[in-house]
């Protein structure tokens, strides 16, 4: 099994959302989250204070699936969350060694 | 019981109860300006006041502003724990109403100063500290000053002009705080950490409230319902929108973008500027109050960071400089033909004259409040210590000083 997590902008969530339904992924996580990579941040003002604000909102979210629809999930997610300008994201993929459902106890492919 | 004017209370007690508001108002505007992990302490500031200062000011404050004068210093103890208060009245004529509903409305002032100072020590002061620091200051500075300007002391002998309070609220406020801001030292992290305002929408809120409470402190200050009333009311409202105008004008043309913080600082600033002369200047005078204090506020705010003091929320660039300017301006708009109780300014008739008593009284509450202020702190800090810890400032005060947090996200 494969772990993917993704940073992406915060407006695309919905369309990653519905291309991994597309490809029968089940189930996800999402969370805020702020980062930066080559983004540059921004600059707040309050009462002639000046405040330079590196991070940026982004969401995250992990899905787990069986190794062979692992490529298919990533590029999904590299397509969907893609706007060509800076600050889209990135998407890192890792093993996971267990799954466990936890109403049921399944363990492996069969709680995904 | 003399014959009192029902228009007049009425009048007053809604003035009354307008005025509380604008202290939960205060409350709110200061609290979104600091971070989320010191939401509560800033809204316990002025949240307490209300309870603390409401008790002293009927114990032993309303009797010191306007008890019988004593050497033209304090008011006498007559009116100890409000003796005598029910059954009398104040003023005549139109403008007899019940000294209770005075006494109240007055206190209602206490209370809002008291908060006041507390914008200076956001985010680091013990609340202990706190609460003693206000109880001696309401009573030692707040009411002699009150009987100084509007008790029968020596600056109304004098014939100074302060219609509802630019020395008595403002500028005491903000010597004080700037005492405190000095005593205190500045946060951790000052010049370096995120300290930016954690909600706008909540500061704007409270700067809504303040604008609307503040008709109760400045038409209310006419302690009757009529004429005057009425040309303190709109000159409030044209102080407080001609100071969001200027202060957005003054943003954008030092190159920023007009900020809603700005302007609802703007607006604070405008109404603090008007506070003294409300009752004693035309509608355009008024506007020109309005312009000039947003403008000279929003430069104000530089002063902490040119001298160094941590004045988190302003209180000297905004109340100090506003209620100066707002004082000094009453010397030059006011006009007999607006209040005939009061006197002509410099651009009306009256020459130097009214100016001069102006500044004696701004330079005399400047200096009473700051001095007896710094003293109490000193004392205060020796004896129990001003500042949490380094620990608890990093984690914020809320949890420590009130074992509650403002949100659960």
């Amino acid at each position: 099994m494969k772990k993917i997590e993704a940073v992406i902008k915060p407006h695309k969530l919905d369309e990653v959302k519905e291309a991994l339904h597309a490809l029968g992924v089940s189930g996800m996580t999402a969370y805020e989250v702020k980062g930066f990579g080559r983004q540059k941040g921004h600059t707040e003002v309050y009462r002639g204070n000046e405040y330079t604000v590196d991070f940026v909102p982004k969401i995250k979210i992990e899905i787990v699936v069986d190794d062979d629809l692992a490529p298919r999930v990533e590029q999904a997610i590299v397509d969907a969350a893609r706007t060509e300008k800076i600050g889209d994201g990135k998407v890192f993929t890792f093993d996971c060694l267990s799954a466990i459902r936890i109403r049921t106890g399944e363990r492996g492919s069969e709680a995904l | 019981m003399p014959a009192i004017d029902t228009g007049s209370t009425a009048w007053m007690l809604v003035s009354t109860a307008m005025v509380l508001f604008m202290t939960p108002g205060l409350a709110l505007f200061y609290a979104g300006m600091v971070r989320a992990k010191n939401v509560l302490s800033s809204t316990m500031h002025s949240l307490f006041a209300m309870g603390l200062v409401s008790v002293i000011w009927a114990v032993i404050g309303y009797t010191l502003a306007f008890g019988g004068d004593v050497g033209g210093i304090v008011g006498g103890l007559q009116h100890l724990g409000l003796e005598g208060v029910l059954g009398s009245v104040t003023g005549s004529g139109t403008a007899a109403i019940p000294t209770s509903v005075f006494a109240m409305y007055q206190g209602m002032f206490a209370v809002i100063t008291v908060g006041l100072i507390s914008g200076a020590i956001a985010e680091r002061m013990k609340f202990k500290a706190y609460v003693i620091f206000a109880a001696l200051w309401a009573v030692i500075v707040y009411a002699p000053l009150a009987h100084w300007v509007w008790g029968g002391g020596w600056l109304m002998k004098l014939g100074a002009l302060d219609f509802a309070g630019g020395t008595v609220v403002h500028i005491a406020s903000a010597s004080a705080a700037l005492a405190c801001a000095l005593v205190l030292g500045k946060r951790r992290g000052y010049g370096s950490e995120d300290l930016r305002p954690h909600s706008i929408p909540m500061s704007v809120l409270g700067a809504g409230i303040l604008w609307f409470g503040w008709f109760g402190f400045n038409a209310g200050s006419a302690l009757a319902s009529g004429e005057l009333a009425g040309s303190a009311f709109l000159a409030t409202n044209l102080s407080a929108a001609a100071g969001m105008l200027a202060w957005g004008l003054a943003e954008v043309l030092t190159g920023h973008k007009p900020t809603v913080l700005g302007a609802a600082s703007g607006a604070v600033a405008g109404l603090v500027g008007i506070t003294p002369a409300a009752g004693f200047v035309g509608p355009m005078p008024a506007l020109a109050i309005g312009i000039i204090t947003g403008a000279l506020c929003y430069f104000g705010l530089k002063i902490k960071s040119k001298f160094g003091f941590d004045d988190a929320l302003d209180v000297v660039g905004v109340h100090g400089v506003g209620g100066t300017t707002g004082a000094l301006l009453t010397g030059v708009f006011a006009s007999l033909a607006v209040n005939a109780a009061g006197a002509n300014g410099l651009l009306f008739g009256g020459g130097f004259a009214l100016l001069g008593k102006q500044l004696v009284g701004v330079v005399a509450t400047i200096a009473f409040s700051f001095i007896v202020s710094y003293v109490i702190l000193r004392v205060l800090d020796r004896v129990m210590g001003l500042r949490v810890d380094a620990e608890t400032e990093a984690t914020g005060l809320d949890v420590a000083e009130h074992a509650e947090a403002g949100y659960d996200l």
